[in-house]
């Protein structure tokens, strides 16, 4: 916890907050290896029983199946924007497969996962100390595959989750800004949450409150932080535009297909074995997304007098989000049930952001969080005890199980919502006044894939124009990419 | 020699071009191109988003001719773009001075 401690103190006094983070991290690293010498003797003092073989290969292929969704994100992401930001859109999510995955092994798993507060894990794996091949316990279940393995399953969630927010900031946010929020977010926010929820003795876990593979800690936290942060940052500088519309949909709807097909890890895998709870979790999953998907393109069928293929990829991947908590406790009726209301609220929360006048880019916070909060609330409807023996809070309100359920899971909605918010707030806030978090108008103009990376993702007009004050120099034979501003 | 250029609708192109071909001309300049003009936009609709669309996709053809032929290559055009619905698009002809085949450095109507 004292080390915790030091990252506050670090990032309010000092304001470098790229060598902050940077020297954090190694600060952690060295001190991981100086306590290695000492963790083997607390692991031999049980000998623990050997992995399950089945249940380790499930968990390995769910584990790439898992990491396979940010790529899918990218794409889905990415299809949205204007061609002058793709580059962009999809450097988002693939960065965070960088980002995060060094901060999960030096510091992120212990503080998700390790013995500690109810609301944070203590030291216990500070550089993955401890965290071996053997097996263990968490929160007095016996885990049956090697502890690495479960370590690393859970570090691909901890990548997609701050991945998702770049939807609602795309094309106007300043790429070093947003690898720095998406690094300090993780650990302010996503590890203290998924602590809460899956660590040991985490707050949530102990109160009863049920989420299977995420519906708070990934989507809900995402969500609310996305809202958050798009409003802190602003509006686009062209709204409305035709020019505005999605690029190239086909990448979207492959991006779709790739999530949808690692969302069986996501969810199944969740199950930690593969077992009848896993094929649980893999058929409602299935059946949510098909009925959502089908029930936002009949929305619109009524509505506009057309199915879309956006709407359609749209309601698919929200019904994903909503049956993500509830998938190890609910049937396949509740399943439909699920997957057809998901549609219905997050149709009209993302009608709701014209009236508002907030620009989330892609719907975040209309599909994640939205859908995130049905799902928990819906786990508090349709949960059945017969599905899953570990729910010992109940069955659902719908199945005889009373409000006891049902207002355990409002109160980690409540947490999720309040935790995100507050601390994209305070980030937000801090990278703001220390570097600025918001792309020149000038860049944004010429597109952030020529401006952030110096690169475009298509040659000729779809990247978007030079910036204004570009070429330079360029009679003297020297091409010039950046322009000034960009600098 | 004149030059025309064809602003027609996209699905159209095939039929013009074989309708250029019957007469003989076989060069042109086929672009695809965004403008507006008496066909006013018409609204998208992105997750229910509503999206107006000013600018219309047409296609310009552009070939350069020798003065006799200019009504025949002229009727051929409208004949094979023609829907009578708003949008079918317009044709511009104006005076070229010169052209030269790079090739042969063959000089006007020679150069066509």
């Amino acid at each position: 916890m004292s080390s915790f401690g030091k990252i506050v103190v670090r990032i309010g006094s000092r304001q470098a907050m790229g060598w902050t983070l940077l020297i954090t991290l190694l600060t952690f690293a060295t001190a991981a290896f100086a306590q290695d010498a000492a963790a083997p003797a607390a692991a031999a003092a049980a000998e623990p029983a050997k992995p399950d073989t089945g249940d380790t290969a499930w968990i390995l292929v769910s584990a790439a199946l898992v990491l396979l969704m940010t790529p899918g994100l990218a794409l889905f992401y990415g299809g949205m924007v204007r061609g002058k930001n793709v580059l962009n859109m999809l450097m988002q999510s693939f960065i965070a497969m960088s980002v995060i995955t060094v901060i999960w092994i030096t510091i992120g798993y212990s503080l998700a996962f390790a013995p500690g507060s109810p609301f944070l894990g203590g030291m216990d794996y500070v550089g993955l100390n401890g965290v071996g091949q053997e097996t263990f316990t968490l929160n007095g279940t016996a885990i049956t595959i090697p502890h690495q393995v479960f370590m690393f399953y859970q570090m691909m969630f901890a990548i997609i989750t701050p991945a998702l927010i770049s939807g609602a900031i795309a094309e106007r946010m300043k790429f070093s800004a947003y690898v720095l929020f998406i690094a300090l977010w993780s650990l302010l926010a996503y590890m203290p949450m998924a602590h809460m929820v899956w660590g040991e003795g985490g707050y949530l876990f102990k109160l009863g409150a049920l989420d299977f593979a995420g519906g708070t800690v990934v989507h809900i936290l995402s969500g609310i932080s996305a809202l958050v942060l798009a409003i802190m940052l602003g509006k686009r500088r062209t709204e409305r535009s035709e020019d505005l519309r999605p690029h190239n949909l086909p990448m979207t709807l492959v991006g779709t297909g790739l999530l949808w097909f690692g969302w069986f890890g996501f969810n199944a895998g969740s199950a930690i074995a593969a077992g009848g709870l896993a094929g649980n979790a893999f058929m409602v999953t299935h059946i949510a997304a098909a009925v959502a998907g089908l029930t936002w393109v009949l929305i619109e069928w009524i509505v506009l007098k057309q199915p879309t293929a956006l709407g359609w990829a749209t309601g698919a991947v929200a019904g994903l989000v909503a049956i993500t908590p509830a998938c190890g406790f609910v049937g396949p009726m509740a399943a439909i049930v699920i997957g057809a209301v998901v549609s219905l609220l997050s149709y009209g929360a993302i009608k709701m952001k014209g009236r508002f006048g907030y620009d989330d880019t892609l719907d975040v916070f209309g599909v994640h969080c939205v859908g995130g909060i049905w799902g928990a609330l819906a786990t508090g409807l349709f949960a059945q005890q017969s599905i899953n023996a570990a729910n010992t809070t109940g069955n659902g309100l719908f199945y005889g199980g009373g409000m006891t359920l049902l207002s355990k899971q409002a109160i980690g909605v409540v947490i999720a919502l309040v935790l995100g918010a507050v601390m994209t707030v305070i980030i937000a806030s801090i990278l703001k006044a220390v570097m600025g978090i918001r792309a020149t108008a000038d860049e944004e103009d010429a597109g952030l894939d020529l401006t952030q990376h110096g690169e475009v993702g298509y040659a000729g007009p779809a990247s978007g124009g030079e910036p204004i004050g570009a070429g330079h120099g360029a009679s003297h034979g020297t091409p010039v990419l950046q322009p000034e501003t960009a600098r | 020699m004149v030059k025309v250029e064809a602003l027609i609708r996209p699905q159209r192109v095939d039929e013009v071009k074989a309708a250029l071909d019957e007469i003989g001309i076989s060069g042109m300049t086929i672009t695809e191109v965004r403008g507006t003009g008496k066909q006013k936009g018409y609204t998208q609709h992105y997750r229910g988003a509503e999206y107006t669309v000013n600018l219309l996709q047409k296609v310009k053809i552009e070939t350069v001719i020798s003065d006799t032929d200019v009504e025949k290559v002229v009727a051929a055009i409208v004949g094979a773009a023609r829907t009578g619905e708003i949008g079918d698009g317009k044709i511009f002809l104006s005076p070229i001075i010169d052209a030269v085949r790079i090739r042969t450095e063959e000089r006007a109507e020679n150069a066509l």
